[in-house]
């Protein structure tokens, strides 16, 4: 009796599960959020200068004149906020090579970060050479540290797909950091690239992307006017104290390595490619990716248009 | 209390645990974040067999590999005992034979009785000495510390960090590491038909040790006055070795649990006394040692007349920078697979039959999985044999006056693939990526008319034979994803005479 009964309840529980689980599909849609980017803009101040330009030797001094021309880090940053911050550590190469952001602008934007209170100060990129060594011989890693921030290596569990809603790119995994942060800090390099002429400020969101990035060169202008439209930072502090002139975006000789002496701060992304392009010979004109960026009203390329503080410190 | 505790066998499980313990650190420091000065390959260079095998090969006892007259010379005087306090093998093997066998209606005496069978191992190493004497390192395969290193680098600890251990920052991949997973998993479960099977049957390093161990100094001894025939000796016995009767002091792994079982106290280690029963010698048949000498030294000639990457330069064969020219190369390479353990970008890969039947587990680049990382000299660092000798990163690059770089080969580009080339699409990542300064991809602007008859221009890539280094980021990077449009073989390899196309470089 009891054993009957007991097979007659295996028979339904066989009856339930397979009418439970019945499918048309083989396989169950992934029903994994898409996120999109949030807007880490602050409401624009027309009081300040649009791009402050300071020319000097002491790397530190300069990205504090240059951020405090344009409304000081208590503009952009208020207390309690998580702060990420993204350097150009693509390459694992020496610091004085000039192929990854100067470790010392990196450590000044960390310390100003952890002044204005930040709960949470974070370095990250996605190398193109491997992740530990770029960061660790770029000296980023090191840097960061003694500022007191953390650097964040983004792993296999750390993507999440993103909509970039582009013209080229859709959807791509990123980085999870970048939907964790309030604030997002750019800090490119200035650099010759063969293919795009150049990479400063709108290239470098390219380490925001994992998956096969190495794709976005089939239509590179286009790529990357999409990143910056989908990407807007907090502010851009541009690194030109030295400039990679020829050979990019690798570089490896130090004779390719130009001494520019300058750090540029904005919150024009435009106008900061544009006069960043003054250290390659080139003219807002000659890159295409920066004629589209302007027409999506990303910002403005001439820069007669617009007020620029430039100082020595 | 403390008296209580501390008895020569917990001794010996201390020593084992710290053994296993280090060999296992010591392992997975080998990255470039941990790497710092620690002495890696600290385990491969006691191994008595792998300082044998290739001063056999080579004639010289690299470096580091002297710390194996350290095991050497403990064991003309103590014995075996390195199986059981020291080899992180022998360690895994007698705890694995432990649990494997505890809850099974076992008779612990028959299973630690000796066994004809364990002669095998002395043929073994014969037959691996007879190859090693004509030029080929074969020992390797079967050497437990480099089988041992070789399993954990490429099966064990990617297992690990696979099911969340966290142990690597991305997952390692390895050619054929379910094989080493696999063979070594049997080396592993082999201890529930017979404890310490490996150890006692098959480990070449045994043979070589239990040869050393013939006559030791101090010893296991069996007083025959106070012995009452219970055979308690044998219940735990390691090696195998009959303490219960002449014991056979080339099988003894001195682990002194007979010392602690026995429980009339006829047991002692150190010096014979008036009553101790005598050593039995070494077990073998004469016959069949020279028999399996021969089959080494027929083995040797015919592995030499194969098509393999010693006798015909094979363009999939990439070894990593510093490797020796590959007849030096093969009479140096263990197979232990340190140099695979820390490779950044896991490049470094265990050949199958890539390089032939001598090449097995050698290590070859895999440009799909990795590439050579431009500024990293890891691996000739952590290598315990010199099959890849250390290089400074300005003998690598070729800084400095008339110094050329160190070539591992040279790339070529499938026209039919690469996207410039074949479809007129905008690409030339290998270009944006190439890290020689000036770079050895170049490129050239072409105005091309596309299917609708509009004209755009193209940059299509080159490279130049001069400057490529053969370190295979291009082919890494290449968007065509399946098989590479540029495409780096060993051709132009600076350790190689013949390896060459081009007359004047």
């Amino acid at each position: 009796m009891l054993r009957t009964a007991a097979t007659c309840g295996l028979a339904a529980a066989a009856g339930v599960w397979g009418y439970a689980f019945y499918s048309k599909e083989p396989v169950r849609k992934s029903d994994a959020k898409i996120f999109t980017f949030r807007d880490y803009r602050t409401a624009d101040v027309k009081v300040y200068p649009q791009l402050a330009v300071v020319h000097g030797k002491d790397a530190e001094k300069m990205v504090r004149a240059a951020v405090d021309k344009i409304g000081g880090i208590s503009r952009f940053i208020n207390p309690g906020e998580k702060v990420l911050i993204k350097p150009n550590v693509a390459w694992d190469r020496q610091p004085e090579q000039a192929a990854n952001t100067n470790p010392l602008v990196v450590a000044a934007v960390v310390k100003l970060c952890m002044e204005a209170r930040a709960s949470e100060v974070w370095v990250t990129d996605i190398p193109v050479n491997d992740a530990v060594r770029s960061f660790s011989r770029s000296g980023i890693e090191e840097a960061v540290k003694r500022a007191g921030g953390k650097v964040r290596i983004a792993t296999g569990n750390d993507f999440a797909s993103t909509d970039l809603k582009g013209e080229a790119l859709g959807v791509w995994p990123v980085s999870r950091f970048y939907h964790q942060a309030d604030k997002l800090i750019n800090l490119p390099i200035v650099k010759h690239h063969s293919l795009s002429k150049c990479t400063m400020a709108m290239k470098n969101l390219y380490g925001s992307l994992g998956g096969q990035r190495n794709r976005l060169h089939q239509d590179i202008n286009t790529a990357i006017a999409d990143l910056a439209s989908a990407i807007r930072p907090t502010f851009t502090v541009l690194d030109a104290t030295r400039v990679l002139m020829r050979n990019g975006p690798t570089g490896g000789n130090i004779s390719d390595v130009y001494a520019g002496d300058t750090v540029i701060a904005g919150t024009d992304i435009v106008a900061l490619e544009s006069y960043g392009l003054k250290f390659l010979d080139l003219k807002s004109a000659d890159i295409p990716f920066i004629q589209k960026a302007e027409k999506r009203g990303l910002g403005i390329s001439d820069l007669n248009a617009l007020n620029i503080a430039e100082f020595n410190v | 209390m403390i008296n209580k505790l501390l008895t020569l066998r917990n001794i010996r499980r201390i020593y084992a645990g710290f053994s296993f313990l280090l060999f296992v650190l010591l392992l997975w420091a080998a990255t470039f974040r941990s790497l710092k000065g620690y002495e890696t390959p600290l385990f491969l260079e006691l191994d008595p067999l792998a300082a044998a095998a290739s001063f056999l090969t080579s004639r010289t006892v690299y470096k580091g590999l002297g710390l194996s007259l350290v095991v050497i010379i403990s064991t003309l005087f103590l014995g075996r005992f390195f199986c059981s306090w020291i080899c992180p093998m022998g360690i895994l093997n007698q705890v694995a034979g432990s649990i494997l066998n505890k809850f099974r209606a076992a008779d612990s005496v028959a299973l630690n009785s000796y066994r004809p069978l364990y002669r095998l191992k002395y043929y073994l190493l014969a037959a691996m000495l007879a190859i090693a004497a004509l030029g080929g390192l074969q020992s390797g395969l079967i050497d437990p510390i480099a089988m041992i290193t070789r399993s954990f680098t490429v099966s064990i600890f990617p297992a690990v960090n696979q099911s969340g251990g966290g142990l690597y920052l991305k997952q390692p991949l390895f050619h054929g590491g379910t094989l080493i997973g696999i063979i070594f998993l049997a080396v592993i479960f082999a201890n529930r038909l017979l404890p310490r099977f490996w150890c006692r049957a098959i480990c070449p390093l045994g043979a070589l040790l239990g040869l050393l161990s013939f006559r030791p100094v101090l010893g296991i001894w069996r007083d025959v006055e106070r012995c009452t025939d219970c055979k308690k000796c044998l219940a735990h016995c390691h090696g195998g070795c009959d303490p219960h009767a002449s014991l056979r002091i080339t099988e003894c792994h001195v682990c002194m649990n007979c010392v602690e079982d026995c429980p009339e106290g006829a047991m002692h280690f150190g010096l014979p006394a008036s009553a101790s029963a005598a050593h039995l010698p070494v077990d073998l048949n004469r016959r069949r040692l020279v028999e399996s000498a021969l089959i080494g030294s027929v083995m040797f000639p015919v592995m030499r007349s194969s098509i393999a990457s010693g006798t015909t330069p094979r363009h999939e064969v990439i070894r990593p920078p510093g490797a020796l020219s590959e007849g030096d190369f093969l009479r140096r390479c263990l197979k232990c697979g340190e140099c695979m353990k820390i490779c950044p970008t896991n490049a470094i890969q265990p050949a199958l039959l890539e390089a032939g039947f001598e090449g097995i587990w050698t290590p070859m680049l895999i440009n799909r999985i990795g590439y050579c990382e431009y500024n990293c000299v890891l691996c000739g660092r952590v290598c315990p044999t010199g099959a890849i000798t250390p290089l400074t990163l300005e003998k690598k690059l070729g800084k400095g006056e008339n110094r050329e770089p160190v070539k591992i080969g040279t790339a070529f580009y499938d026209r039919g693939r690469c996207l410039p080339w074949a479809m007129n699409i905008d690409c030339i990542v290998c270009e944006e990526m190439c890290p020689t300064s000036p770079k050895a991809i170049w490129f050239e602007t072409v105005e091309v008319r596309g299917r609708e008859g509009k004209v755009k221009l193209l940059k299509r890539p080159f490279v130049d034979p001069k400057l490529c280094i053969g370190c295979g980021i291009c082919e890494n990077k290449c968007p065509v994803r399946d098989q590479a449009a540029v495409r780096v073989t060993s051709i132009g390899e600076s350790r190689s005479s013949v390896n060459q196309m081009i007359l004047k470089l």
